[in-house]
């Protein structure tokens, strides 16, 4: 069997936080006509609570290399992109230029910015540009990198690509648990989980009043005790809140800081909306005016923000407000 | 292909965007980072519609149609997001409407009444003005909305962009710079980038973030009190047919006789007409094409009438310097001639006359300082004004145009042809100098004056004219992002042309940097078209028959030396500017 068949069979998802179907999009980059085709392995890994893409990397690069170069013959592209975050590049470059080797895989530094991980913010970093995202369409696919038909993967997407090839798959995925939790760490574990499973089979699950962050440390769905029984989804990350213990209001703040810090400017709604959320949450004290205001902001960002980055603050505060801060 | 917007069914054409498929059919929908000359950024948001079978509303600038998509551009919803943006961008926008471009006509305003919105929503981010100044062009940061169209037009006049590519660029001399609420547009700090003044980047920006330096309290001061000198003001050809706008005169009328009345009115001594010194221009830049012809002297000639053209060269391509004209700029002409021979035949001292001139350009406020074009130690002229601030100048002073009577401009200087008027538009000047150039080589007039094929806004334009069998290859382009275009052509073949008519604001002057606002094509085309009737009820259309300009040749006894002293002038290379901050 051909790899993309072999990924339709296993049932393949991104794993970067869309959970596109990874043989459709191998496909599309397949069928898609052009000169020049590229393979980009992301592993800007930016959001806070998210460290599996490092741990597989630590672990088993040769498999994740291995991915990339059966990515590139199953597409047709000439050339491939390692394009890691910095402190990655930093710590496992050398290391990755031996297993690398003589393939045409070149190992790029993420210049700064989590939207390093939107896709096409990503090409336009990788293209020497200003990294922000670009007008959809087209769609990498379509026309990525210089133009050119590009297929983008998540690093544990390719990495089971390639487990998959060797027939080594046994539908599981990585999960980070943090937050007040007695083990914390990257936990590989079956994809068809459900949050609580996860937690319990890890050891992770508190007798004590807790809530989760889901899919991201800063825009990841806000989950009650009682909403746990759905498998995770986006970028494979439990964060673990003690009721009790937590301030929501401190805990906004917290990530605002990465939305403000992270952000590329372009768009009215997550550049202007993020920054007056944190004026907001560096209130002492919320008034219902304010609230309604944090409100009215989360629903343009979830509306209109240009990019995914200004939707995932949406998705993280919209949780907060609605089942966190009491109106 | 059809599809249907608010419940109404449109035709529409395939690849148009819903924005634009809405405009055309009467639609409105909020834009701010949206101008038909400029590409499509989307970041403003303020366009978002909905479109059946989407979950999430959509930028209607950025989306485009397809076969049977229905959308809705007004509802509730769509109401409420545009309303916190709006609120949001205010927040960042520090209103001073009172000295503001838009004079409180700006989109914001319109969309923050019609959305009943909170102008105080949020604390100002940037309560005090925050002032970037290159040359005569005024940055306020505080006014700010990262809308980006100063930037993306910037890359048109200074950057790489082409007129042939859709792509989105910023690498001209404003650049973006700074991430999250730090992100804004800044000057380029790169020696190799500078600002040509061409004022684009202010007559696309949506809320008066841009402007250029004012001299109009100044001037109204001398008017009031003249400490003794005489007050000179001539008025640019373009002028006639655009500042009307700002009094609720239709666009493209023609307001010559309440413009001279008006000027008079506020007080100015003698009220001349630069159409005058654009014959003259005609003329001597004809003179000087026919002899670089007879004499095989460099080819093509450029065109100099455009002061941001000039700073370009002077900047950018000093190694075209030889092929520029050396004929002043229609300003600098008039102005030298009023500090010289009139100022001598009229027994005026020259340091006692105050020149001041109207003029649709930004660029024309560097070009009269320039010391290269310093008569007797004297600048041509004294105070530049913009259209725009002509119009506020009559305001403050609660003259009307629509309610001024028809008057004159006065002699020497007063009368022109249907030649100079042309000026204003893109392919004007060429058409002047060709009527005039084929007088010069053949001792007769071309028999129908019209030269159609050069006429028309569209960014360049080529064509052959022969004149007595002499094939003169032509070239006009307007907008630099065309005149790149030429120049490439011509690092190809340099015989490709052999005269370039170059303005630097698209459509040239009728769209320069310091006309009244909104400005898009049919604003730029209504306003040629005044010009181009202007030139067509004109009694005589040939340049060198204006009474005016023989007079200037017998004042000047058709001695050369003097003619060049005071109608030419020269190029140098130049450094880059210094940004004030
Ligand atoms: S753009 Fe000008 S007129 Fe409009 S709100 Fe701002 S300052 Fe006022
Ligand atoms: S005046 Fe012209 S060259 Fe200068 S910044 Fe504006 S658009 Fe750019
Ligand atoms: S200065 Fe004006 S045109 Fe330029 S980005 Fe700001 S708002 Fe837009
Ligand atoms: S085209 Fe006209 S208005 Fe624009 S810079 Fe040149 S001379 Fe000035
Ligand atoms: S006009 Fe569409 S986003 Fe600004």
């Amino acid at each position: 069997m051909e790899i993309i068949e072999k990924l339709k069979a296993a049932g393949l998802r991104g794993r970067g936080g869309a959970g596109f179907p990874a043989w459709q999009k191998w496909q599309m980059v397949k069928d898609a006509r052009g000169e020049k085709k590229y393979v980009v392995c992301n592993v800007s890994e930016g959001e806070p609570a998210v460290a599996k893409d490092g741990y597989i990397l630590e672990r088993e690069p040769e498999i994740v290399v291995e991915g990339i170069a059966l990515a590139m013959e199953a597409v047709g592209a000439g050339k491939g992109y390692l394009y890691l975050r910095k402190d990655y590049f930093d710590k496992y470059k050398d290391k990755l230029a031996g297993i690398v080797g003589g393939k045409e895989i070149e190992i790029a530094r993420e210049p700064g910015g989590y939207l390093g991980g939107e896709e096409t913010a990503l090409l336009d970093s990788l293209e020497g540009k200003r990294c922000e995202p670009r007008i959809k369409p087209p769609f990498p696919p379509q026309a990525g990198l210089f133009g050119c038909p590009t297929l983008i993967n998540n690093l544990e997407t390719l990495y089971f690509a390639a487990k998959i090839d060797k027939g080594e798959y046994k539908n599981t995925r990585f999960y980070t648990i943090s937050g007040d939790v007695p083990s914390a760490g990257v936990f590989e574990r079956g994809e068809n989980l459900t949050i609580k499973e996860v937690l319990e089979k890890t050891g992770n699950l508190p007798e004590f009043d807790f809530f989760v962050q889901a899919g991201g440390g800063a825009s990841g769905t806000i989950l009650m005790q009682d909403e746990l029984d759905i498998p995770l989804s986006g970028a494979g990350s439990i964060v673990v809140y003690d009721k009790q213990k937590t301030d929501p209001r401190e805990l906004g703040l917290q990530w605002i800081n990465f939305f403000i810090r992270e952000n590329c400017g372009k768009c009215v709604p997550c550049r202007e909306g993020v920054y007056r959320l944190r004026e907001i949450f560096s209130q002492e004290h919320l008034e219902p005016v304010d609230i309604a205001r944090a409100r009215d902001i989360v629903k343009l960002l979830a509306a209109a923000s240009f990019c995914p980055f200004g939707k995932g603050a949406a998705n993280s505060f919209g949780g907060l407000l609605e089942k966190l801060i009491k109106p | 292909m059809k599809i249907t917007i608010d419940g109404r069914e449109i035709d529409a054409k395939e690849g148009q965007t819903i924005l634009e498929i809405a405009k055309e059919n009467g639609i409105e929908i909020p834009a701010l980072c949206y101008h038909p000359d400029l590409c499509v950024k989307a970041n403003c948001r303020m366009c978002v519609v909905e479109i059946e079978g989407i979950a999430a509303p959509q930028a209607a600038c950025a989306t485009k149609i397809k076969e049977g998509m229905k959308v809705v551009t007004q509802s509730e919803n769509l109401s409420a997001l545009r309303k916190t943006n709006l609120e949001l961008l205010l927040g960042q926008h520090r209103r001073d409407c009172a000295k503001c471009v838009w004079q409180g006509k700006c989109a914001l305003l319109k969309y923050a009444l019609e959305l009943k919105a909170d102008l105080n929503a949020y604390p100002l981010r940037n309560p005090e003005p925050e002032i970037v100044k290159f040359g005569p062009i005024i940055l306020d940061k505080s006014k700010c909305i990262n809308c980006r169209n100063c930037v993306d037009m910037c890359s048109r006049q200074t950057g790489s962009k082409r007129g042939d590519e859709a792509e989105c660029k910023s690498d001209g001399f404003l650049e973006i710079d700074g991430r999250g609420y730090e992100n804004g547009v800044k000057p380029s700090d790169d020696g190799k980038k500078d600002c040509i003044y061409c004022g684009q980047c202010i007559v696309h920006c949506p809320v008066g973030a841009l402007d250029v330096e004012s001299a109009v309290d100044e001037v109204d001061a001398l008017l009031k009190d003249k400490k003794g000198k005489t007050l000179v003001v001539q008025f640019a050809p373009s002028i006639r047919a655009s500042i009307g706008e700002m009094f609720g005169i239709p666009y493209g009328e023609v307001v010559t006789g309440q413009l001279a009345a008006a000027l008079k009115k506020l007080g100015f001594d003698k009220v001349f007409d630069t159409n005058m010194s654009a014959d003259l221009t005609t003329v001597e830049e004809a003179k000087e094409l026919v002899q670089r012809i007879k004499e095989s002297k460099p080819l093509p000639m450029f065109t100099s009438c455009c002061p941001a053209w000039i700073r370009y060269v002077e900047f950018y391509r000093p190694d075209l310097i030889p092929h520029i004209t050396t004929v002043k700029s229609p300003q600098n002409m008039l102005g030298s001639l009023i500090k010289t021979r009139w100022a001598e035949n009229n027994a005026v001292k020259p340091e006692d006359i105050v020149s001041v001139s109207i003029m649709p350009c930004t660029a024309k406020k560097y070009d009269a300082f320039k010391p290269e074009e310093k008569i007797n130690g004297l600048a041509p002229a004294d105070f530049v004004l913009t259209t725009r601030e002509l119009g506020r100048l009559l305001q403050k002073n609660n003259i009307n145009l629509k309610d001024m009577p028809e008057g004159t401009a006065d002699d020497p200087f007063g009368v022109y042809t249907g030649a100079g008027t042309i000026f204003g538009a893109t392919g004007g000047v060429s058409e002047a100098a060709a009527r005039t150039a084929h007088w010069l080589i053949t001792g007769k007039n071309l028999e129908q004056a019209d030269l159609k094929n050069l006429r028309g806004i569209a960014g360049l334009k080529k064509a052959e004219i022969e004149i007595a069998g002499i094939k003169l290859k032509v070239a006009i382009a307007n907008g630099m992002e065309n005149v790149k275009i030429i120049l490439d052509d011509l690092a190809k073949d340099p015989k490709a042309y052999d005269y370039v008519e170059i303005m630097a604001c698209p459509g040239g002057c009728i769209g320069g940097g310091g006309q009244p606002l909104p400005v898009d094509d049919e604003i730029r085309q209504k306003r040629a078209q005044g010009l181009y009737s202007d030139d067509a009820a004109k009694q005589i259309r040939f340049a060198h028959e204006s009474p005016a300009v023989i007079a200037v040749y017998d004042d000047l006894r058709n001695d050369e030396h003097k003619i060049h002293e005071i109608l030419h002038t020269r190029y140098a290379q130049k450094g880059k500017s210094e940004i004030k901050k």
